[in-house]
């Protein structure tokens, strides 16, 4: 039996009827073609599938869709500010913070919940904010580089 | 002004844009209209006889499409040695037996992924068990079942390499020590999992989008298996979500979804649980080292003797090869006068072991370098110090197999040591420990026989400058779609920005092996730098013929998307123009530069090689066995480095890959089951153990290399596991000779050295 949910993603209202068992993961990614945001594992272990839900930063394969009724979901599809990057996308393009790229969305959004939650987190805080996200390329400095120099104000918005 | 314009340079990944704003799509997440997802039933035994495999309540399930078993492939066993028929075992879909927990017996495609998995467990499959044999080392003994029929002893494959007398040598040794190491296994824990959208049109044309490291090989093998000509199969690598290994070999997503969609004529796509990524792809090779090395007092290595069996698991896969570059790579980076090495490939009944970055040579730099520690120890010499009397130099041969040109090795030993030097006394209970290192740039081996070349490009000018490169080459995240374009564009004269890569599409590039044997940068760079050169000179020819009496091509030069003389630059035209006019010229035929590179006379493995040092330290707390990785400091040398950006991605990564190795990483079994297959149970270096990492600059050039260049992917991986382990020895005297090396064995080795104490 299909229930409705409503929920903003990237700022877009969206109405849908979704199987209670469905995964906000695969609202974003079979639902609406979000397909930025990855699954690497089937039980949150890996973090590719990490949005922003409400300001927090969430494994989106860890949560029931319906759970995330009437939210405002953040994916990294809606990270630029129209084409204009973001100063985290810059920053990771400018640090080589990814290779293979499969886990960077998930990276990026934990990154921005981050951000958001803590504006000038050290470096050790930069890394637990990471640390639920798997990356097998890049050995995760180079992220941090990039997430610090965000920190220091390297990066001006809308520039 | 330097010497080059974009060589060197720090840029932005060519596919940096798309990867960070979600745009960029992977095979994971393709959808094709009318498509089916499909689901493969796999062995929960380790060895056994299939008696039946009854489909009939599948059929009959609503939304199940379509069901195969091994009785709908051809029959053939599939191997990347396709000159040796016995060394191509692997049905994929197996037909009348079992070898390992994970092997697969039938699939099937649904019109989601629910049903498809409701429908695997609607097969039933009666299956006869078989004793089964796990270790090695009881594999190869009378007693152990036979798991593929016709090879005794289970012994898959040999290797021997052999130079010098080292009996001889021996007797000549002032002092030998004897050895025993192991080995553990490493999963690749590609971010992507393996996965393939298959889809066989009603013109019997096969199109595949996968996730391989190696589009033609996989072109070439799903045309073996599924009875087809190579040319009417299309594969394409769209972006992949790392390879490391695992994914230039056919494997069970692609086959399966190949085999569905030929059955059914609509696109099928499969991907691999995670689970079934760790249990039922492959994974690095289990060893069991037994070493000899005899040196003179002074510290001279005079002989080595190598003898090494391998896990083979259940099929041969690369195994072969890793059999024999760990036998090669054992004898690196020095030269021994006198060296033996034997290797033994064991079946059992395990998940496959094959291919993984460094391919061999980790495990034997772990044993390798341990081992000429505890030398330098016996002797009372500086581990630097011995290392620098018997590291690889310049233009040596290594005998009847391999030549090295350029060799920076004691450079590395010279920064390592200043660094070490410069660390000064260390806090109790820290360690430095060095390992040194080396690995091929491009392997050279023609498994398949392919006539055509190893690697080759295509440069096409278009009337606006804009060039289109073709290659061949598998874009997997190192980056070789950016260091390629960097060579085409420095080659050519142009900007980054005007180069467009195609890559690793069997339907328009022309062909390469892959991304593997650390081949991209200098195999696929020299073809790529030989396509541009062609289109230059087509380029040069016109604009020699306008700027007035000049008829020497080599007078002329591009740079910066000017054409110009070499000596009067002054003198010169806008690339754009002559682009324009060369082709208006040549009666509208685009200009075409056509580029190719295979190895002639380069040894057995490798037409160059990369060499490094690398220095861990590690911080122990004494009463738990837990330690830490503080900073890896490395000095690697890879001749011009093309794109540093990703050299340090390839060093960082390859410290969290091999660190693991080293640290943490493991694939327990019970009976041929891997206890840990999830990423909650499989124990990575996350972002929180990174330990701080440095790179020391190390100025060499390779001559076989583009503009000098040679690898820096794989050889990164192999040094760590030995630093650690020497790093431990130094800061609380334990050895540890097995991997991985855990806290736990830490603890243990700990507590055996004081125990001893007391008896003394």
């Amino acid at each position: 039996m299909k229930k409705e949910l409503k929920l903003t993603v990237n700022g877009q209202p969206y109405e849908l009827y979704v199987k209670p068992k469905t995964l906000l993961v695969q609202v974003l990614r079979d639902h609406l073609g979000l397909t930025g945001s990855k699954r690497g594992c089937n039980d949150s272990s890996c973090g590719a599938c990490t949005v922003v839900l409400n300001g927090m930063a969430v494994k989106s394969c860890s949560i029931l869709a319906l759970q995330a009724d009437g939210a405002e979901v953040l994916t990294v599809e809606g990270l630029a500010r129209g084409t204009e990057l973001r100063p985290i996308q810059k920053a990771f393009l400018d640090h080589g913070a990814f290779q293979c790229g499969f886990c960077t969305s998930g990276m990026l959004m934990a990154s921005t919940a981050l951000l958001l939650e803590n504006p000038k987190p050290t470096k050790e805080q930069i890394k637990e904010g990471i640390d639920g996200n798997i990356c097998r390329c890049t050995g995760y400095n180079s992220i941090i580089r990039a997430v610090t120099a965000v920190v220091k104000g390297e990066y001006k918005e809308g520039k | 002004m330097s010497k080059y314009s974009v060589i060197g340079t720090r840029v932005h990944r060519v596919d940096g844009p798309e990867k960070i704003t979600g745009s960029a799509k992977y095979t994971f997440d393709l959808t094709l209209p009318n498509m089916l997802y499909g689901k493969i039933l796999r062995s929960p035994h380790p060895h056994a006889k299939i008696l039946k495999i009854d489909t009939s309540k599948v059929e009959k399930l609503i939304g199940v499409k379509a069901v195969v078993t091994g009785k709908d492939t051809i029959g053939k066993k599939q191997g990347i040695w396709r000159r040796f028929p016995e060394l191509c075992d692997e049905e994929i879909l197996c037909r009348t037996k079992v070898r390992y927990i994970g092997d697969a017996v039938a699939a099937v495609a649904a019109i989601d992924e629910d049903t498809a998995e409701e429908a695997l467990d609607l097969i039933d499959v009666e299956y006869e068990l078989l004793p089964a044999v796990f270790n090695p080392l009881e594999a190869i003994t009378e007693e152990a079942p036979q798991i593929h029929e016709g090879v005794e002893l289970n012994i898959n494959i040999n290797r021997h390499i052999e130079w010098g007398d080292v009996d001889e040598a021996f007797k000549k040794c002032d002092h030998i020590r004897e050895d025993q190491f192991v080995c553990s296994s490493q999963a690749h824990v590609c971010m992507e999992t393996h996965c393939a959208l298959a889809h066989f049109d009603y013109n019997n044309k096969l199109t595949v989008w996968t996730s391989t490291q190696a589009a033609y090989y996989i072109q070439a093998l799903l045309a073996d298996m599924l009875g087809m000509r190579e040319g009417d199969i299309r594969v394409i690598n769209p972006y992949t979500g790392g390879g490391f290994g695992s994914k230039f070999e056919l494997d069970s997503a692609q086959f399966c979804a190949a085999l569905l969609s030929q059955k059914i004529r609509r696109p099928v796509k499969i991907v691999l649980s995670r689970e079934e990524e760790f249990t039922a792809t492959k994974r690095r090779t289990p060893m069991y080292y037994f070493l000899k090395l005899g040196a003179k007092k002074d510290g001279t290595m005079l002989a080595k003797e190598v003898r090494v069996i391998t896990e083979g698991g259940a099929y041969t896969a690369m195994g072969a090869t890793a059999l024999y570059l760990t036998g090669f790579f054992s004898s690196f980076p020095y030269k021994y006068p006198n060296y033996r090495y034997d290797g033994y490939r064991a079946y059992t009944n395990t998940a496959p072991t094959s291919a993984m970055r460094g391919f061999g040579a980790p495990q034997s730099t772990f044993v390798g370098e341990s081992q000429i520690d505890m030398m330098a120890e016996d002797l009372g010499i500086d581990p630097i110090e011995i290392r620098r009397k018997n590291g690889m130099t310049p233009n040596y041969e290594v005998p009847g197999q391999a030549f090295i040109q350029s060799c920076g090795l004691h450079q590395c030993l010279d920064k390592i040591e200043e660094h070490i030097k410069q660390r000064g006394k260390l806090p109790p209970n820290h360690g430095i420990g060095i390992a040194c290192y080396g690995f091929m740039s491009g392997g050279i081996f023609n498994w398949f026989d392919t006539p055509y070349a190893f690697s080759s490009a295509i440069v096409r000018i278009n009337i606006d400058g804009k060039v289109d490169l073709f290659t061949g080459a598998n874009e997997i995240g190192q980056g070789s779609n950016t260091t390629l374009s960097m060579i085409c564009a420095e080659e050519l004269g142009v900007k980054l920005d005007d180069i467009r890569i195609h890559s690793a599409d069997t339907g328009i590039c022309p062909p390469d092996l892959g991304a593997w044997g650390s081949r991209e940068t200098l195999h696929n760079g020299n073809a790529v730098k030989m396509a541009a050169a062609d289109a230059k000179r087509q380029l040069l020819e016109f604009a020699a013929a306008k700027m007035g009496g000049l008829n020497i091509v080599h007078d002329l030069d591009i740079r910066d998307c000017r054409v110009y003389l070499a000596d009067r630059p002054e003198r010169g035209l806008s690339y754009y123009d002559v682009v324009k006019e060369a082709t208006r010229g040549k009666d509208g035929e685009a200009i075409i530069g056509r580029g190719h590179y295979t190895p002639h006379r380069k040894g057995m493995i490798s037409p160059a090689y990369s060499f490094g040092v690398q220095a861990a330290e590690v911080e122990v707390d004494p009463e738990t066995g837990r330690y830490k990785l503080v900073n890896v400091t490395t000095a690697h040398e890879s001749g011009t480095v093309i794109n540093p950006v990703g050299i340090e991605g390839q060093l960082e990564g390859a410290i969290m890959m091999a660190g693991g190795y080293g640290y943490c990483e493991d694939q327990p079994m019970d009976e041929g089951k891997i206890l840990n297959p999830s990423i909650a149970d499989y124990k990575l270096i996350r972002s929180l153990d990174m330990p701080e990492t440095k790179i020391l600059e190390i100025d060499t050039y390779e001559p076989e290399g583009p503009f000098g260049a040679k690898e820096a992917g794989e050889g990164l991986t192999n040094p760590t596991a030995g630093a650690i382990a020497n790093a431990l020895y130094k800061a609380v005297g334990v050895r540890i000779n097995t991997l991985p090396i855990t806290p736990e064995k830490v603890f243990r080795a700990l507590r055996e050295k004081e125990a001893k104490k007391k008896k003394k």
